[in-house]
């Protein structure tokens, strides 16, 4: 973590990622993750139906939607998590159709979890150390002869301090993770997840539950998985949060992909504010203070 | 009046009994099932019977030497864990349970049916298969020992066998748990799809779980046949929940637990048959009958069981930080 970065400076944003008109499936520069006509629905709700979307390489980029748009089903087809009904995706060239959750994992696509999965029966450490890859003593053979990965499991145990200390949960490191607070959990889960070098992190509702004192820091680190030249690719409600940070925005609503584009264009189009409110919002139904909130938010970002 | 040295005694042997071992390596095998990854696996008394008879009918039938014959048992245990590993392991975790409680129910069927009567020997079971086992007993003749350790070149074989098998698994058990290995697996006890998202190939890790689990119980199965006869009866699934019952007392993620919960298990169970026995004798309970007194221990493991879930759920060694079921 860059300790200069203070809480009001402004990240500074990729821009340039797309090319063309900005709109929904517009294609990028250099895409790290593409999919094409991936659908999935659950009897007769159809929740992902995603005609064609490119996440671009080295920004930040959120998927932003109302509930019920399928941003988590989508995050889990992408991981392999869930198995779409048809359809093809990519990372960094390689198709994910049929690839295990583990494989996806393996190939430097890692994801966090709406609700953190930290393994709170393990020690932090123990934590830490189950993210590394291609681990030795993981072979049930090799595992019985410490000497064939003492040194590799000393090596790992070095990099999980220095993440642990950018996270600032070093001196936790043999408590169990079940002792942690709700927002160090999250830290964990991201460090975690860095442990084994990904090129792409997608995290899903990273600010869930997360008091705002650890929000500042939560935003940092992900800023900084940028300038790490990581990919990062994020589920969030959090409209300041997208504005501050975010490259790149997605919006989902009701499976599809209804706009793209920079944070700032985005939010004027209309489509979104289709999305939050209905197509209908206009017609006085009644008082809806959940979506209000969201476009209030926006407004007060406006200006 | 009571005899208390001889219920004491027979208590005492317990202690190193060949059967004795049996549980504790059956439980040490449950240990890497239930306490370290977390499957409920209730058809250990099924692995146990494919040693039992897979040693035996090896011998009989086949005329195989002890290492071949020991070496079938643990082969057919490997594919018995196959069998049930391979459709249940994608499921919930409760899948497995009833599939192995099914599975080790029509192993002991199919071993007590007349069909195969000629390898079986379907309900009376088998015997004589011991021949190859006692010439490798490098003890001279003779008897041996103290008070109530005293007992022949054989028994003694068997003692020596049984509990070497013991620490040598107890040490490849810690060995491998405290390695990272161990590690996923314990990551896998607590939440599979967290470890999956870290790129573990879990079914992978849970089949290999399975299978290790399952050889410890072959070759216990195999020391508990070596004192007595291989009988279709001894393999019911009140075998399992005594194992169960053994694994809980100790602590279900530890490795000494399941050992010394097997030593107290049976060293109380000799106490405390051995005492009704004689106390219905010796008219200290009137409204029992000896019948009523025998069964009564198997009712005492119930109560147990449960006490010790509830009291005490991390067992006698257990950490109740690192417990699966305590959240």
């Amino acid at each position: 973590m860059s300790s200069d970065v203070t809480p009001t400076s402004k990240p500074v944003k990729s821009t340039g990622l797309h090319v063309g008109e900005a709109g929904p499936g517009v294609r990028k520069v250099d895409p790290i993750l593409t999919a094409d006509s991936v659908k999935r629905t659950f009897g007769g709700l159809t929740a992902v139906d995603v005609a064609h979307v490119e996440i671009p390489r080295g920004a930040i980029t959120a998927l932003i939607g109302p509930n019920g748009a399928g941003k988590t089903t989508f995050f889990n087809l992408l991981t392999g998590f869930d198995k779409p009904d048809e359809g093809s995706w990519e990372f960094d060239g390689r198709s994910l159709a049929h690839v295990p959750a583990y494989r996806v994992a393996r190939m430097g696509l890692i994801r966090t979890f709406q609700l953190t999965k930290a393994l709170g029966l393990l020690t932090v450490m123990d934590n830490m150390k189950l993210g590394a890859k291609g681990q030795g003593g993981e072979n049930l053979f090799r595992s019985v002869l410490p000497f064939l990965w003492r040194k590799q499991e000393d090596e790992i145990e070095e990099k999980a301090v220095e993440l642990l200390t950018r996270f600032k949960l070093d001196t936790k490191r043999e408590d169990y993770a079940a002792s942690l607070s709700g927002g160090q959990r999250k830290l964990l889960e991201m460090a975690r997840a860095l442990m084994s070098d990904p090129t792409l992190v997608m995290l899903d509702e990273p600010m869930a539950g997360v008091n705002p004192a650890l929000t500042q820091s939560l935003l940092e680190h992900i800023l900084d998985l940028k300038s790490q030249g990581m990919s990062v690719l994020f589920v969030e409600h959090d409209m300041h949060m997208v504005r501050h940070i975010a490259d790149w925005v997605i919006v989902m609503a009701e499976g599809k992909i209804v706009a793209e584009g920079d944070p700032h264009t985005v939010m004027q189009d209309p489509a979104v504010i289709d999305a939050y409110l209905g197509a209908h919002h206009d017609t006085d139904i009644g008082i809806d203070t959940e979506h209000v909130e969201v476009l209030k938010e926006l407004i007060d970002d406006e200006q | 009046m009571i005899d208390w040295i001889a219920i004491f005694s027979n208590a005492a042997q317990e202690l190193i009994s060949p059967t004795t071992a049996a549980y504790a390596l059956a439980a040490l095998g449950l240990a890497i099932h239930f306490g370290y990854t977390g499957l409920l696996n209730f058809g250990q008394a099924g692995f146990m019977a494919l040693g039992a008879y897979g040693f035996a009918i090896s011998t009989l039938s086949f005329g195989f030497p002890v290492w071949a014959s020991v070496l079938v048992g643990v082969g057919a245990s490997v594919i018995f864990a196959l069998i049930l590993g391979i459709p249940t392991l994608r499921l919930r975790a409760d899948y497995l349970a009833i599939v192995t409680i099914a599975a080790a129910e029509i192993l002991r069927l199919v071993f007590t049916t007349n069909t195969f009567d000629s390898l079986t020997g379907s309900a009376s079971g088998l015997q004589g298969y011991k021949g190859g086992f006692a010439d490798l007993n490098p003890i001279p003749p003779g008897t041996y020992g103290f008070g109530p350790f005293t007992y022949n070149a054989y028994d003694w074989w068997i003692r020596i066998v049984g509990w070497t098998l013991v620490i040598v698994f107890a040490l490849l058990t810690w060995l491998i748990i405290r390695s990272p290995w161990g590690r996923v697996i314990k990551g896998i006890r607590e939440d599979e799809d967290a470890v999956r998202a870290l790129g573990k190939n879990v079914y992978s890790y849970k089949m290999q779980s399975l299978i290790l689990g399952g050889v410890y119980g072959t070759l216990a199965g195999m020391i508990f046949v070596l004192p007595r006869a291989v009988v279709p009866a001894n393999y019911q699934t009140s075998l399992t929940f005594f194992i169960y019952a053994i694994l809980l007392l100790g602590g279900a993620a530890t490795i000494l637990g399941p050992i010394v919960g097997s030593m107290i298990f049976w060293v109380l169970l000799s106490f405390f048959s051995g005492f009704m026995a004689r106390a219905v004798e010796a008219g200290w309970f009137p409204f029992m009958t000896q019948v009523q007194a025998g069964q009564l221990r198997f009712i005492l493991v119930g109560i147990a069981i449960m006490l010790i879930v509830v009291f005490r759920p991390q067992g006698i060694f257990g950490n109740k930080k690192e417990l699966a079921f305590v959240k």
